[in-house]
């Protein structure tokens, strides 16, 4: 793949003596959606978690291999996590904004990157929120408590959030678990919009929601990674029995 | 118990013997003996005070000066000095405890042996008879500290080297401690994981991260943590009778190295040293009936604080 954004070379993590991800070597293109899937306990969110070193924050984590965003290991000694983390957003499964303000909840990641400029503040929570589709529901409310608002927008604001930040890369935990259907369609719509620009890779546990949003499908089982492929591939004619039985709803 | 007993047939729910009944009703005795003297003893001492307190208890009381070699006129000057004590030793004590907090809850490493050692010293410095930290504060503050200071910048003439309100509050911050590092701890914890995780994915700093969304959070138990404190520090007496408390002062305290008189120990002069009991015998209970009223309502703020808290965390 020339346009690789994403290359993992034997990548294995253990939580103390368990090995939870096992010699994982893939690629992610660039400006696609990549669906993690498989059953729960695989490895996928935790192989997301190690995409923005989310896992440094457990302690007894050990993490082998490399982790190549745009050609640089990203658990390179010299490379600051915090960088890594602006370039990298992350949406989480439970939708977690801080308990302020609708508008300080977008400002906060460029506030802590040192925008203080009110009219580029204000610049920036209306790009991201128009971009995560929410601003025509939430810009006469701005000074609202987010904690006010539905799982759904709660949600929408959290990927406004992220944007703000202008990463290159977006990871999603199953961040449309705990939604409604219509909150769902929304999310959906909203990850076919975002790939134009970012790269997008999202761990799902609902087969349909992968086959609808992603262009790649890598399937995860027991720590491993079984097969990864354009998703029509994955999802019509497999290359392995086990990401066939468990596409079709045989185990897991 | 009595009524799922079958009348008829005593024994075919449960096999205890009369004699068992008669054992375990002695013991339910006991309990409730014990409950009703609890309240007892709380009411009789409110209701003693109270009643004694009522008849000096007024607006002049609490703002005036003693008069006639303190046998008359009010407690003004111990309730200033006890306010100057507390706010003080919150200055010296909350920073510290706040930041002893952090240091425990957010940086400290799981199997950390410093922090062990914080914690037993902190859990050992909230046992410790407070009467220790009085002759601490003593021999380090006064003794140690203050004549050092006199001897290196006052050519050994004695200014800090004496009982005086810094010495007092920093020897009351070190009793308090344990209460305030305890208080902000449970309240750092409180903060869920996912709150801190999406500050750190925006590529926040841990500090930053502690700072915008950690502390903003906390800061209602970091108050329930000082008003604790500061209740505990304006009814403790100990620390403070040979670190700056005074028998009596014709004016207010100026500057930190002046003497202050104190509502604790007022009490304990007016019953100990009192020339005339019979005159001194209504202050004494006016004092005690202030002193209860301030530590009470300064408790109750803090439980109301808490359980909302708690609430909200829920």
């Amino acid at each position: 793949m020339k346009n690789t954004k994403i290359e993992v070379k034997d990548l294995s993590l253990y939580y103390g003596e368990k090995q939870a991800l096992k010699n994982i070597s893939l690629e992610i293109p660039r400006n696609k959606v990549t669906a993690l899937i498989g059953p729960s306990g695989c490895g996928k969110s935790t192989f997301l978690r190690c995409i923005n070193r989310m896992n440094d924050l457990i302690p007894s984590v050990k993490i082998t291999g490399e982790m190549l965003v745009e050609g640089i290991d990203i658990y390179d000694k010299n490379v600051d996590v915090v960088n890594i983390r602006k370039k990298i957003g992350m949406v989480f499964q439970k939708s977690n904004p801080f308990p302020k303000s609708i508008y300080e909840n977008v400002a906060y990641g460029p506030k802590i990157n040192g925008i203080n400029n009110k009219t580029e503040l204000d610049e920036i929570v209306e790009t991201s929120l128009r971009q995560a589709a929410i601003w025509d529901e939430l810009k006469d409310r701005l000074d609202d408590s987010a904690m006010g608002l539905s799982g759904g927008q709660q949600q929408r604001l959290c990927i406004a959030r992220t944007l703000a930040v202008s990463p290159d890369i977006i990871l999603m935990d199953e961040p449309a678990s705990a939604l409604d259907p219509i909150s769902t369609s929304k999310i959906e719509e909203l990850v076919h919009e975002l790939k134009e620009q970012y790269t997008i890779i999202i761990v799902t546990h609902n087969m349909q929601q992968a086959a609808r949003t992603s262009d790649y499908t890598a399937f995860f089982y027991l720590g491993e990674l079984i097969e990864l492929g354009k998703t029509n591939t994955i999802f019509t004619k497999p290359e392995q029995k086990q990401t066939e039985d468990y596409i079709t709803g045989r185990f897991g | 118990m009595d009524k799922i007993i079958d009348k008829e047939n005593p024994h075919f729910f449960s096999n205890t013997t009369n004699n068992a009944d008669v054992k375990g009703k002695f013991f339910i005795g006991i309990t409730q003996l014990a409950v009703v003297l609890i309240i007892a003893i709380l009411f009789i001492i409110l209701g003693i005070i109270v009643f004694e307190g009522r008849e000096k208890f007024s607006w002049e009381f609490i703002s005036s000066f003693p008069t006639d070699g303190m046998t008359k006129g009010g407690v003004l000057p111990a309730i200033i000095g006890t306010f100057i004590l507390v706010v003080v030793m919150s200055i010296a004590a909350v920073p510290f405890g706040t930041i002893t907090a952090i240091y425990l809850t957010e940086y400290a490493k799981e199997n950390s042996k410093i922090a062990a050692a914080v914690r037993f010293s902190v859990r050992t410095l909230a046992v410790v008879p407070s009467i220790i930290f009085g002759l601490f504060g003593l021999g380090f503050f006064i003794q140690f500290l203050g004549t050092g200071l006199d001897e290196t910048f006052n050519g050994g003439e004695l200014h800090w080297g004496q009982p005086n309100i810094l010495w007092a509050s920093l020897t009351m911050s070190l009793l308090t401690l344990p209460v305030i590092i305890v208080s902000v701890e449970e309240a750092l914890k409180t903060i869920p994981r996912e709150l801190r995780e999406a500050s750190l994915a925006l590529g926040a700093t841990k500090w930053q991260t502690i700072k915008n969304i950690v502390l903003p959070g906390s800061i209602s138990g970091i108050m329930t943590g000082t008003i604790l404190a500061v209740s505990r520090g304006a009814g403790e007496v100990a620390p403070i009778l040979f670190t700056g408390a005074a028998y009596y002062l014709a004016t207010l305290p100026e500057s930190l190295s002046d003497q202050f008189m104190n509502l604790g120990y007022h009490i304990y002069i007016m019953s100990t040293q009192s020339s005339d009991v019979e005159k001194t015998m209504p202050i004494q209970f006016a004092t005690t009936l202030v002193l209860l009223i301030l530590t009470l309502s300064l408790n109750l703020v803090a439980v109301i604080i808490r359980s909302r808290i708690r609430r909200k965390s829920k």
